[in-house]
């Protein structure tokens, strides 16, 4: 598609000072770059978050280990889920969002492009800031000032008494200003989709990562706001002596743990929701067959976000609350896995008749959806408020969420990742090393987190930095742990394919899938200005249509 | 892959959307909303469990004056975009100015409620959780506010110096959704602390 | 190259499900089996009624899910194997079908009966357990819990004691349950022992109640299943089931005020002038602190520490000593004893059965 784009020539691109090249980056409001600086950002947090868990899994190794400290072992637990839930996932379907949007809706930038550095930058600092408690945080005496509360940070354990020192504050502004700039966000993707389509493209034609990005902004907008609200509450109790969530005054833990989960789960859907984004645009492809059922996948995933506000108090089955109030919240949480499953059979039945090639995007969409299911199906498990009982605050939990975050979303990340490497760096990704990393990934990830389940059967809760022999934990706790380094090397692979096709890889052309939406109709990388001319669209699959003018889609939608 | 087919020949109807900044106004009430419910429920949810300390019933008066300066405040800024509409810039400066009056007018209410209640009546924040979630509540609001005239403030700034024109009306309603969202807020809040709370 | 392919292809697949049902097998031998150190924390051995509930409800719910995923399973696994383009592909596209009423349909209305099932199923459990009336003759326990210890008050009898909760096993022909009324001194906490019952958290402000109706005499254990601070992993339970006669017995026991022989006057003495009674209590003496647990039948426990080391003179010594060594970041500060101080508290406490 070279002549319908002219690319800068990247031999003169690489003549500029560097310094140019960083102000370059360090002021751009373009959305490309901004995703990229997303997605990187998101990548040393990754492999950040991914040594906090191999520390924790080495002191587990054993029963009774001296590895770390209890006091070092609560900050990694802690960090390790905030870091992977605010530092990782989110920003990188922000960034991958950010990347995209624009090219597949035929736009040349997000709506409010100043609004989106503010936002990047202003997340980017948010994480800063909570890992300056490392260093800043005046904690536990000798401990370092990391915030050791759980990512969920219960009250009162946060409260000035139990939590002394700055460590807890640094987990609320942290996380306030990130999620400041994720508002940002979110309410630049809605808008972007609203309003920047090209013409032609209504509601109904654009691609599924579109909607699927919008009902996660949505879902964004109103959910962050509980968090920062009741962050707010949690800073008006340490520093002025407010009572929100104050026992002894009279105040509720249990209306943190409500505040916290209605932000907690729909959270969980901003980030599954997007995964599924990338499934439903990198399966098609490599089956060689349009999504199946376009208007039930939209109209599952509307219903999947409205749904998922009424679920919360599943995280909370335990706390004492009546039997018809955890009846209510056993089959809200049953009904959202409806629309859920009815994605999954549709991935299926793009599959079914197509010609399935299997590349290595494609090998992580199959591992999506082989775990998404397990996943799903240990969360109807959870559902059932009497098994949470027995399984809730349990490793059945820390397996079960895992699954979904590691092996379902993780896995179309990288699917995501190998499918569009190609469309942002120019280049071709090495196959071979890309399929040695899934299978060594597949390895590690079904060692750590198949066998997590069973100790979470036999009765260990989660959270403690060591356990008693003779209760039947020993062997899953080594296993799980073994699995862990499979899992490094896998992503030592991933990036070390990502560094060597970006410098080495074969160029590829605008378009190396054969694939149908807007974004492969441009150079690769594209140009800053995405397209030459803003590209009219009669149907869901444009190139399609221009590749099969004899057969187009806009016949038969 | 030919690019003529992707370019604009003809389209059966004129391609429109909504405006960008509507929608990114529409997306901010949306977060703030949520955020207001959160401090909402909280307040309802505390009714009735103070420990100690003064009670509303006790120590609060209804502010009614306040609140219609508020609630005018809507209006004005209504008449002023519609002045801006039809050019009428001294107009739509006039209109302005009384919506940041009357803007001002609320909040040196709150300040000067606010006032009684600390140094006469002994309510603060850390009194009792009535006090936790009447200022966190109240004083949210009245962030917001502040917030807004100091857009209305940069407004009126750029009206004087002759900037504001006919074309940017649909900025100046965007604005005003803002407006007009903080007004519905105090609604809100005004019903749960003063008519259901006392 | 086709046959490598295909075979490559079937011998990963076959693979696949071995390891799979390797993995099936496993767990459920885990924990369904009886091997020969059989975890004492399994939620699939109940041994009691509520546990006994949840067991059934789980089995239900696991069946089902399996019977899904076996369905799902096979359905992708099919697709993989007979729409993947072969080596002699002819490169046209496949025909494009773009959805069918009728399957989506179908696969809507079939999760929504089978979540109707499960959802009945399952509140008539939840009513069962929550809901459940108290007979008269059942056993009443508060327990509130602190950082990082259990206590326990036996209010119609006057006991309280700490970390280790005695009831008596019930029959079901003339149920003697226990109903547990749990509190929370300081942050959020959770009593789970898996084989009595599920897990209920106790909360600062609030009270929540459980109940248990032990079948079977014996020691059943479980641990703190909430983060509660730095030693929450160390917050363990021991729940003893007596016989009747022996609860009788124990209960009397504990219900009596310390007695202290004449040997360890000098231990009392630094007991009672230390800090030490500042949080714990010794009922006859002047020692009435209520941080701490009540150390009136210190030695009719087996365990100190709450769970974290065994009884031992050695251990009770080191504890008082140096209660880092055992337990780091537990709120026992080190006495700061000399020697001779510490032995004689030590011997002291030694004689508080």
């Amino acid at each position: 598609m070279s002549s319908d784009s002219i690319a800068l020539n990247p031999a003169l691109e690489s003549t500029r000072p560097i310094g140019d090249r960083l102000h370059d980056w360090v002021t751009t409001v373009d959305h490309k770059k901004l995703g990229i600086l997303y997605i990187l950002y998101a990548l040393v947090f990754l492999v950040i978050g991914g040594i906090e868990a191999t520390i924790m899994r080495i002191q587990l190794i054993v029963p009774h280990n001296h590895f770390v400290s209890p006091q070092v072992f609560n900050e990694m637990f802690t960090m390790h889920g905030t870091t992977m839930i605010f530092f990782v996932a989110m920003p990188i379907m922000f960034g991958f969002a950010n990347y995209l949007l624009p090219l597949m809706i035929g736009a040349r930038d997000m709506a409010f492009p100043r609004l989106n550095a503010w936002s990047f930058w202003l997340a980017a600092f948010g994480g800063l800031l909570l890992y300056f408690s490392f260093i800043g945080g005046n904690g536990l005496y000798g401990a370092g000032g990391a915030p050791d509360v759980g990512w969920f940070a219960y009250a009162p354990l946060t409260a000035r008494v139990f939590s002394i020192g700055h460590s807890t504050d640094f987990w609320t502004l942290g996380l306030l200003v990130s999620g400041i700039g994720s508002i940002g966000t979110a309410a630049n993707i809605a808008a972007t989709v609203l309003c920047l389509r090209c013409p032609g493209m209504t509601l109904g034609k654009m691609p599924l990562l579109a909607w699927m990005n919008l009902v996660m902004a949505a879902l964004v907008l109103l959910a962050i706001s509980p968090l920062t609200a009741a962050q707010i509450m949690l800073s008006l109790d340490r520093y002025l002596g407010a009572h929100f969530f104050d026992t002894q005054a009279g105040g509720s833990a249990v209306i943190w743990m409500h505040f916290f989960w209605i932000f907690g789960h729909p959270e969980v859907y901003v980030l599954v929701i997007p995964a599924f984004a990338f499934a439903s645009e990198i399966i098609p492809v490599f089956s060689r067959k349009p999504i199946f059922g376009y208007p039930v996948m939209v109209a599952a995933t509307v219903a999947i976000g409205f749904v998922s506000f009424t679920v919360w108090a599943h995280h909370m089955f335990t706390v004492g609350m009546n039997s018809y109030a955890n009846s209510f919240f056993t089959i809200s949480t049953m009904i959202v896995g409806v629309p859920t499953g009815i994605k999954i059979f549709n991935w299926i039945g793009t599959m079914w008749g197509g010609k399935i090639q299997f590349k290595t995007p494609m090998l992580f969409c199959i591992g999506f959806l082989f775990q998404f299911l397990i996943a799903g199906l240990t969360g109807i498990m959870l559902a059932v408020a009497p098994f949470d009982w027995q399984l809730g605050n349990s490793y059945f939990v820390v397996a079960h969420f895992h699954y979904v975050i590691v092996g379902a979303i993780l896995f179309a990340l990288f699917a995501a990742f190998y499918y569009w490497f190609p469309k942002m760096s120019g280049r071709m990704y090495n196959e071979r090393l890309g399929k040695w990393h899934f299978w060594l990934f597949l390895i590690g990830f079904h060692l750590t987190f198949d066998f997590m389940h069973i100790p979470g059967l036999l009765g260990m809760p989660r959270r403690i930095y060591t356990y008693e022999p003779g209760r039947g934990w020993d062997i899953w706790n080594l296993i799980i742990t073994v699995g862990v380094f499979f899992q490094a090397a896998g992503i030592l692979l991933f990036v070390c394919n990502l560094l060597w096709s970006r410098i080495k890889g074969p160029v590829c052309t605008s378009d190396p899938w054969d694939a149908w939406t807007l974004e492969w109709s441009t150079s690769s990388p594209p140009p800053e200005y995405n397209f030459a001319a803003i590209p009219v669209v009669r149907s869901r699959r444009p190139l399609w249509d221009i590749k099969h003018p004899e057969d187009p889609d806009w016949k038969y939608e | 892959m030919s690019s003529p087919s992707l370019t604009p020949s003809s389209l059966e109807s004129a391609w429109i959307l909504p405006s960008r900044g509507r929608v990114g106004m529409f997306c901010l009430i949306a977060a703030e909303s949520a955020m207001f419910t959160i401090f909402l429920v909280a307040y309802i949810f505390y009714i009735g469990k103070s420990q100690s300390g003064p009670t509303p019933k006790e120590v609060l008066e209804v502010p009614i004056f306040a609140t219609i300066c508020l609630l005018s405040s809507s209006l004005t800024i209504h008449f002023a975009v519609a002045a801006l509409r039809n050019a009428k810039s001294s107009l739509f400066a006039i209109w302005w100015f009384l919506t940041m009056a009357l803007g001002i007018i609320f909040l040196v209410e709150t300040g000067r409620e606010w006032h009684h209640l600390i140094f006469e009546s002994g309510l603060t924040i850390s009194t009792n959780l009535f006090g936790t979630t009447y200022y966190s509540l109240v004083g949210l609001h009245a962030f917001h506010v502040t917030v807004g005239l100091i857009g209305l403030t940069i407004g009126m700034i750029l009206a004087l110096l002759g900037k504001v024109k006919q074309e940017h009306h649909e900025r100046a309603d965007v604005f005003s959704l803002y407006w007009h969202f903080v007004d519905v807020v105090w609604i809100a809040v005004f019903t749960v602390v003063y008519v259901i709370g006392r | 190259m086709r046959r490598t392919r295909h075979r490559a292809l079937v011998q990963g697949i076959a693979g696949l499900f071995a390891v799979s049902l390797a993995f099936l097998l496993l767990a459920t031998s885990q924990c369904f089996g009886a091997p020969a150190n059989p975890s004492p924390t399994n939620i699939f051995r109940p041994s009691s009624t509520p546990a006994d509930e949840v067991f059934h409800i789980s089995i239900f719910v696991l069946i089902i899910a399996a019977l899904i995923f076996a369905v799902v399973f096979c359905l992708l696994v099919y697709s993989l194997v007979k729409f993947r383009r072969g080596p002699d592909d002819d490169g046209r596209e496949p025909p494009p079908v773009y959805g069918s009423n009728q399957v989506e349909l179908a696969w809507t209305v079939l999760p929504i009966l089978i979540v109707l099932v499960l959802f009945l199923a399952t509140a008539r459990v939840i009513h069962s357990v929550e809901d459940a009336a108290k007979p008269p003759a059942a056993v009443a326990v508060i327990a509130i819990g602190h950082q990082f210890w259990w206590e326990f008050r036996y209010p119609s009898v006057g006991i309280v004691t700490a970390n280790e909760l005695h009831v008596p096993v019930s029959d079901p022909a003339h149920p003697t349950p226990t109903y547990i009324e749990l509190r929370s001194a300081d942050t959020d906490h959770s009593f789970w022992v898996p084989r009595l019952a599920g897990k209920t958290d106790l909360i600062p402000n609030r009270t929540n109640s459980m109940w248990i109706d032990p079948h079977e005499v014996g020691i059943y254990v479980g641990q703190c299943a909430q983060y509660c601070g730095t030693q929450h992993a160390k917050m363990l339970l021991r729940v003893y089931v007596d016989t009747k006669e022996q609860f009788d017995r124990w209960a009397r026991e504990e219900a009596q005020p310390a007695r202290v022989g004449d040997t360890v006057n000098q231990g009392r003495r630094v007991f009672e002038t230390t800090a030490c009674i500042n949080c714990h209590a010794v009922s006859g003496t002047v020692a009435d602190g209520r941080f701490g647990p009540d150390l009136t039948h210190l030695m009719s426990r087996d365990t100190i520490a709450s769970g974290a080391a065994s009884n031992t003179h050695e251990n009770l010594r080191l504890w008082i000593h140096d209660p880092e060594a055992i337990k780091p970041g537990s709120l026992m500060p080190a006495m700061q004893l000399s020697d001779q101080d510490l032995d004689a508290v030590t011997a002291y406490l030694e004689t508080l059965r």
